[in-house]
């Protein structure tokens, strides 16, 4: 089996950790406004992605991440470093 | 009888919830607690091959998803509030209220736990010598605090008046009952969603009631390992679960037609100030709290039928029980029946006592009183009618419903048919 791309794996822990559907989980949903995720979501999201994608998510960065997108992005960029 | 509750607002039981081994509906239950059924069995939800006690009365197959109106928040409670959450889903359900119809302003919530999230602190702890300080959960906190129950359950329902946990180890659910009769009574709340939820069978939970050497293990016969008041006990058997009850002012309860269990009229409450875990001498904490409750029903000692002991089947408690039962009912002691349904049940610690209120409320609704089973030879220093092996059919007007809690907490309950 091929393994999943980054989309893929962001979009599995979103949907595992917050109880919301697939098809809700665009690039462009943002955690809060359109996923429903409280301030104790979103530090358990980062803990999730960060065991992962195995990489530290800094705080000043962890803040800047507020959509599907966003977090993409961030890995993508990290894993191309 | 009952003359000085005629200034009070009266309080009677309107629906009722119960999560155990032995059932997950209250019917079910019921029905196992006639047949003298037993819920203890080798444990399976964890591996407990390394300790000296493998025995308990689980819950194995539960899913508590369901129970929440938004799923996520089902991920973000440990297993006591699980349970909780669906033995007061079924309480309300039971009692056919309509929350979209009260004032909500007037329901509270008063679930208790002994011990909380143990399992979430396990895990949690697990990871930070494993993976690091970086790697808790922001759950943990609010998923192992003895009081989220409470809170989940207000969130719930939007149940905005009084809220609480009552934490005060196997006494807690029979507290939590007991403290909102009297909420109802001083006119906080017309309705209290009350009593207590445990999920305590892990490695710490076994490990450190068994380190206490207070728990059985007759690991070879489960089924026979609860044995209140049998000279051959050696321990009690941990159960998990919760027993939730619909708590109502009787007017509001009439008015909206609701069918009614019976009435609580009284409550006890003491300390015995002795010892963390041991009983006081003769059980004198004990009797003084079943005294109080007594006197707070307005009821005469020969008023009492049926009752409900603590019963834990541990050497020293069951003794202290049975001399407390005596010094209070004198010689109506050998006229009224006893039974201990954690001979069943197992011990479900800060769920025990609303579990064993809710057997109460069926047994003064059916006439029939549940057995003490594994009672195979009576101590000698035992000597009262446990109800041994088989249930009665037999008009119970009053019930005593005990509780005492390490700590030397003690709480009894007194509920009667509505008259």
């Amino acid at each position: 089996m091929p393994e999943k791309s980054i989309e893929e794996k962001v979009k599995d822990i979103i949907v595992e950790q917050l109880g919301v559907n697939a098809e809700q989980v665009t690039p462009n949903a943002r955690f809060i406004e359109d996923l429903g995720a409280d301030s104790l979501d979103t530090v358990e999201l980062v803990m999730a992605f960060e065991e992962e994608f195995g990489a530290e998510i800094p705080d000043e960065q962890a803040e800047k991440l507020l959509t599907v997108g966003d977090v993409i992005n961030y890995v993508k960029e990290k894993q191309g470093e | 009888m009952g003359q000085s509750n005629q200034s009070y607002r009266r309080v009677v039981i309107t629906g009722m919830g119960v999560i155990t081994a032995l059932g997950q509906d209250l019917e079910t239950f019921w029905q196992n607690i006639l047949a003298g059924k037993s819920g203890v069995s080798r444990i399976t939800i964890f591996d407990a091959s390394q300790f000296d006690c493998q025995i308990a009365a689980q819950v194995a197959e539960f899913n508590g998803t369901p129970f929440f109106k938004v799923p996520k928040d089902a991920r973000r409670c440990d297993r006591y509030t699980l349970f909780a959450m669906a033995a007061t889903k079924k309480a309300v359900q039971d009692s056919g209220i309509a929350f979209e119809s009260e004032n909500m302003n007037r329901v509270g919530v008063l679930i208790g736990s002994g011990i909380g999230g143990l399992r979430t602190l396990e895990e949690q702890y697990s990871n930070l010598l494993q993976k690091g300080p970086s790697r808790l959960s922001p759950f943990m906190i609010p998923m192992m605090i003895s009081n989220m129950a409470s809170g989940m359950v207000s969130m719930e329902f939007g149940a905005q008046g009084p809220n609480m946990g009552v934490v005060s180890a196997c006494s807690t659910s029979t507290h939590s009952v007991g403290e909102s009769f009297h909420i109802i009574r001083r006119n906080e709340a017309d309705v209290m969603i009350a009593g207590g939820s445990e999920a305590a069978i892990c490695s710490l939970g076994i490990g450190g009631f068994a380190a206490m050497k207070a728990l059985s293990t007759r690991n070879d016969e489960p089924e026979k390992a609860s044995r209140p008041f049998d000279r051959d006990r050696d321990g009690f058997v941990m159960a998990e679960g919760a027993g939730i009850l619909i708590v109502e002012e009787l007017e509001h309860a009439k008015k909206r037609g609701a069918r009614i269990y019976c009435e609580l009229v009284g409550y006890g409450n003491t300390a015995d100030a002795h010892h963390m875990t041991a009983p006081s001498p003769q059980g004198e904490g004990a009797a003084r709290c079943m005294r109080m409750a007594l006197e707070c029903a307005g009821l005469n000692p020969s008023d009492i039928d049926y009752i409900n002991a603590h019963g834990t089947s541990t050497p020293q408690g069951d003794i202290c029980e049975t001399q407390a039962i005596k010094t209070v009912f004198g010689d109506h002691a050998r006229k009224l029946m006893v039974s201990s349904t954690k001979s069943m049940t197992g011990h479900l610690l800060g769920a025990a006592g609303s579990v064993e209120m809710a057997i109460c409320a069926k047994v003064i609704q059916n006439d029939k009183v549940p057995p003490t089973i594994n009672l195979d030879h009576p101590d000698p220093q035992c000597d009262l009618d446990y109800v041994p092996h088989k249930a009665r059919e037999v008009r119970v007007g009053a019930i005593v419903n005990n509780s005492f809690g390490f700590g030397g907490h003690n709480a009894t309950l007194i509920a009667r048919k509505l008259v």
